[in-house]
């Protein structure tokens, strides 16, 4: 055995944050792609906008900050907001909802708060909850999965003059359609879900389109793991989480839950799962504080959505258990090798020999 | 006279009681989404800080230290409740707006905090001048906060400010932004937002200042003396 050749050390990555970054954004392209051959070119606009914003964000907070620009550029993490967030936001958004989120991702979410590595929330899901709450007509308006080469389906020269805001707030309706998980949550509280599934509600197609779309996402967070550029911890709490929640309600009431695979696969679930809870910044960082963290995510979306005024939630989620993580870090730190147990929280009175002592 | 700027300088920028004290955030932070609630209920904590001081001035010498909060709380609940009741005589329909932020003014605890830390130790005048000055200090944080609110989040100015000042200001209200609307800044977190953005501000200002001052110093020749112990910064 020659010692001269070390290449398995234990740290895969050292410190290379531009790296990683750049996998999770290679990992994004199966999705980003699914997205576009079901919902448009709208899904590449609201990327490539995001992405420019971030970066021109990023150099001018740097700027601000007498800070070197070029090399906090490489570091990719705007690159991955933008993307991340671009992603969440329904396609062909115009260009100014794009820079308020991307405003409240990388300069308030990001740099407010110290900048890469001390950002106590994922950054894009900041910018998303704020959206979301600020303007909710332009966020709820997803457009329908009329594919990429269909004769309906808008062009791009459609697209890019719903970008430039003025032909108003709201897409032709011909375009839009609620999301599977909006549908269903909309729907009247007499129908049964059986029903509700027979009078095909939503656009041709369009579960189809989620599961899909989730599935790729899926994929890019295999890449991920395999990469291991995330742990299996937060993903696989999860979607357990998600999937033993889903699975009681429906058992309990199969006529008004949806099933745990619409659960999983018909919103953000997967995405969330692999791209947004993972955020090595804002997430758990002990193992076992990784999977409390990743189940809690899992469990507020459930909660979210059943008795939640959102249909989908995965952006709130982990905003609130980004909340929990001092928390969940505090009393899950792994102890090192030789120390004793750490008395954690409320700690027994003295005895009194340690008094006379 | 200098006890009285150095009052007025504490309670209206050095120890603002909402942007230093960061007392009363209650109140602050959830009346202030448009400027005619954060001026109703300015002027309302305004009058309930200067008329507790006053009071818990004249009896500081009667009451025991080990009641003297209750004492002050009861105090402080007399003023809010007349205060109430104006509110409800003159200016109704605001006062239905803001709602249970009046009987609330009771638990701001700047009030509480001037009664105690000042006015139980000091006579009338210094007394009715800190309540004065600390009750401008948090109005007028509040009504900044309530003017930038309005304008960033509904682009309008001087909505509805005849609920407060009667059919003369029926007409001020100025719509800067038309067709605006940014649900956030209306809503609590915004309220939050804001706060600490102020809170900056005012910090960078006074960063500003120190070193401008320390630039005006003249460096007089002790001080270059190199130092050998101690840690040099």
């Amino acid at each position: 055995m020659s010692l001269m050749h070390a290449e398995q050390t234990a740290i895969r990555h050292p410190g290379d944050s531009g790296r990683l970054m750049a996998w999770v954004a290679i990992a994004t392209l199966p999705g980003i792609i699914t997205l576009t051959w079901h919902f448009g070119w709208g899904v590449i606009t609201n990327i490539l906008l995001a992405i420019l914003m971030g970066w021109s964000l990023e150099a001018t907070v740097m700027r601000l900050r007498r800070r070197p620009i070029v090399a906090t550029l490489r570091d990719n993490s705007a690159l991955v907001t933008a993307i991340l967030l671009g992603a969440s936001l329904p396609p062909a958004s115009p260009w100014w909802l794009l820079l308020v989120g991307m405003i409240a991702a990388i300069i308030v979410a990001k740099h407010l708060f110290g900048g890469l590595g001390h950002n106590p929330f994922n950054p894009a899901m900041v910018g998303y909850a704020l959206l979301l709450i600020s303007f909710p007509v332009p966020m709820t308006q997803w457009t329908a999965p009329l594919g990429l080469l269909s004769s309906q389906a808008p062009s791009l020269s459609d697209i890019v003059f719903h970008i430039t805001g003025l032909s108003g707030t709201t897409l032709p309706d011909t375009w839009t359609g609620a999301t599977a998980l909006d549908a269903f949550k909309n729907k009247p509280e007499t129908v049964m879900a059986s029903e509700f599934w027979a009078t095909s509600p939503l656009p041709e197609g369009a579960r189809t389109a989620w599961y899909s779309v989730s599935l790729a996402w899926l994929a890019g967070g295999m890449l991920l793991l395999y990469q291991r550029i995330i742990g299996w911890q937060i993903p696989a709490a999860m979607l357990g989480s998600v999937l033993l929640a889903a699975t009681v309600l429906y058992a309990v009431d199969p006529s008004h839950h949806g099933s745990p695979l619409f659960h999983l696969l018909g919103g953000a679930t997967l995405f969330g799962a692999f791209f947004i809870a993972t955020d090595p910044v804002s997430a758990a960082t002990s193992r076992r504080g990784k999977l409390f963290y990743g189940a809690g995510i899992g469990l507020l979306i459930m909660l979210i959505r059943t008795s939640g005024g959102y249909p989908d939630a995965v952006a709130f989620a982990v905003l609130l258990m980004n909340f929990t993580v001092p928390f969940i870090d505090y009393y899950t730190q792994p102890r090192a090798q030789g120390h004793s147990r750490p008395n954690h929280g409320i700690k027994p009175p003295p005895s009194s020999n340690e008094d006379r002592r | 006279m200098s006890q009285f700027n150095d009052l007025a300088r504490n309670g209206l920028w050095s120890n603002n009681p909402a942007l230093v004290q960061l007392l009363g955030l209650c109140p602050l932070l959830a009346v202030s989404n448009s400027l005619v609630n954060a001026l109703g209920l300015g002027l309302a904590t305004l009058m309930v800080l200067v008329g507790a001081n006053i009071s818990v001035s004249l009896i500081r010498y009667h009451v025991p230290d080990s009641v003297r909060l209750p004492a002050f709380v009861m105090i402080i609940a007399a003023f809010v409740t007349c205060a109430d009741l104006l509110m409800q005589a003159y200016t109704f329909e605001l006062h239905r707006t803001l709602g249970i932020f009046i009987p609330l003014i009771v638990t701001n605890c700047a009030i509480l905090g001037r009664a105690d830390a000042f006015a139980s130790k000091n006579p009338i005048l210094p007394a009715a001048t800190d309540g004065l000055m600390m009750g401008l200090g948090f109005a007028s944080v509040l009504i900044l906060l309530g003017g930038i609110r309005e304008l960033f989040g509904s682009g309008t100015l001087f909505a509805d400010m005849h609920q407060l000042l009667g059919p003369i200001a029926a007409d001020w209200q100025m719509t800067v932004f038309p067709d605006y609307d940014f649900l956030f800044l209306v809503l609590p977190p915004g309220a939050f937002f804001a706060t600490g953005l102020l809170i900056a501000l005012k910090n960078w200002i006074d960063g500003r200042l120190a070193k401008r001052r320390q630039r005006q110093q003249p460096t007089s020749a002790q001080s270059r003396r190199v130092r050998v112990t101690g840690t040099i910064r």
